[in-house]
């Protein structure tokens, strides 16, 4: 184990949150519950990539009274792809509840075990 | 006496084949067909024991399995961020020349004081095109799912139009969420903020007014055609001015607009207008994303 684990309680936290919506994403069966889990482990990568770009004591990156030094600021580059990470999420999320409607409107039910017995029986 | 042997050697044959006793004459094969009544019946067993137990039993053990695996992979995780390098530090490494570079030069090559929206609208400006396009596919893919044919349209929507509280503070909301969302846009370049956060709380506005008002009302002023010829239009504006830099090898050619004075609404080039333009995608996209999971038409 290394020296870290406590300094970096961010990432830790973020990395708990990560594992909560993975264990959500396999154990529920719902598939409303799903795409809740899967949005939890988008918003711990949020929060693991702005702890990973903060620099202690730096301001946000908007430049005042036209001073640039590097040190004053903290780092921009993790808030930028958090912003591309925000979209991406928000059209996974858009798509993936619009075919949860579309099963919801074949089956009549948004437990995946239950469709899954549906299809079985409707092949047989 | 041909025949005779060709019997013996039949008999013989027969014999060591196992199916022919000198002395019994002849053993029937019963014990097979016992066997395979046997099997039978043990898959007859167990598909009825799969009937009643095995979505059970399948689950418990798919339900420890899971957990088995999320907790290594947490563990191996958590293992993994103990040696990650110090949080906060200003020597780690991925506070590298890169970053250092947009907070030196930002201001001074792109006039945008946020350095975020100087980075994303301006040095990686092909990438954020890439971004709403991912919008707009999505948005395309949820209309193809959701949308409804003519005939198949209800006919009683769901109004909440009468209802005098919604409606009351709707009034006093909307106008404030709109002014917000296009200052939000308009400041990209000089505050926190750009075209998707405006955009969001724009079409966050939109949606109030769409569900306060009535849907009747709201498709009148916002319709399907003007959705797209907005995103089509945008799009076709944020493809012309930074798409030649895709064909030019990423070497920025100068576009000639003057950067103007750092602070100042209208300067930095390019970024204003690319932000209203993403705005306006993001708005368009985030109000047919609701209409269509509510009624499945714009």
């Amino acid at each position: 184990m290394g020296p870290n684990l406590f300094t970096n309680y961010y990432e830790t936290a973020s990395m708990i949150l990560f594992a909560i919506g993975f264990t959500t994403l396999f154990l529920q069966p719902n598939i409303i519950k799903k795409i809740i889990g899967f949005n939890i482990m988008d918003t711990a990568i949020y929060l693991f990539l702005g702890a990973k770009g903060y620099i202690a004591g730096g301001l946000a990156p908007i430049i005042v009274n036209g001073v640039t030094d590097p040190s004053v600021y903290i780092n921009p580059i993790p808030s930028g792809l958090v912003l591309t990470g925000i979209v991406v999420s928000v059209s996974v999320t858009a798509v993936s509840l619009a075919l949860a409607q579309r099963l919801y409107k074949r089956y009549n039910t948004l437990n995946i075990d239950e469709i899954l017995l549906q299809v079985e029986k409707e092949r047989a | 006496m041909k025949t005779m042997k060709n019997k013996i050697t039949a008999v013989f044959k027969k014999f060591i084949d196992g199916d022919f006793d000198i002395e019994a004459k002849e053993i029937k094969v019963k014990p097979e067909i016992k066997s395979e009544h046997k099997e039978q019946s043990m898959k007859e067993r167990y598909l009825i024991w799969h009937d009643n137990h095995g979505v059970h039993s399948f689950k418990t053990i798919y339900a420890g399995c899971s957990i088995f695996v999320c907790v290594t992979l947490a563990v191996i995780l958590l293992y993994t961020v103990s040696y990650l390098p110090a949080y906060g530090n200003p020597l780690n490494p991925a506070n590298n020349e890169v970053s250092d570079r947009y907070t030196e030069f930002g201001l001074e090559e792109t006039g945008a004081v946020n350095t975020v929206a100087g980075m994303i609208l301006d040095y990686r400006a092909f990438d954020t095109f890439g971004e709403s396009a991912v919008l707009f596919v999505a948005a395309s893919i949820v209309m193809m799912l959701l949308k409804k044919d003519e005939k198949k349209r209800s006919k009683h929507l769901e109004d909440h139009s009468r209802d005098p509280i919604i409606k009351h503070i709707a009034q006093v909301i909307v106008p404030c969420l709109l002014i917000f969302g296009v200052y939000l846009v308009l400041n990209g370049h000089l505050s926190p903020g750009g075209g998707f956060s405006g955009g969001a709380v724009m079409g966050a506005g939109l949606i109030l007014y769409s569900s306060a008002f009535g849907y009747r009302k709201a498709s009148k002023v916002i319709t399907d055609k003007l959705l797209r010829n907005i995103v089509f239009v945008s799009f076709c504006f944020y493809a012309v001015a930074k798409g030649y830099s895709f064909f030019t090898g990423a070497n920025h050619i100068p576009t000639g607009i003057p950067l103007g004075t750092a602070g100042n609404i209208i300067s930095s080039g390019l970024i204003l207008p690319l932000n209203i333009a993403v705005g306006l995608i993001v708005t368009c996209t985030m109000y047919s994303f609701y209409a269509l999971f509510n009624k499945g038409e714009i």
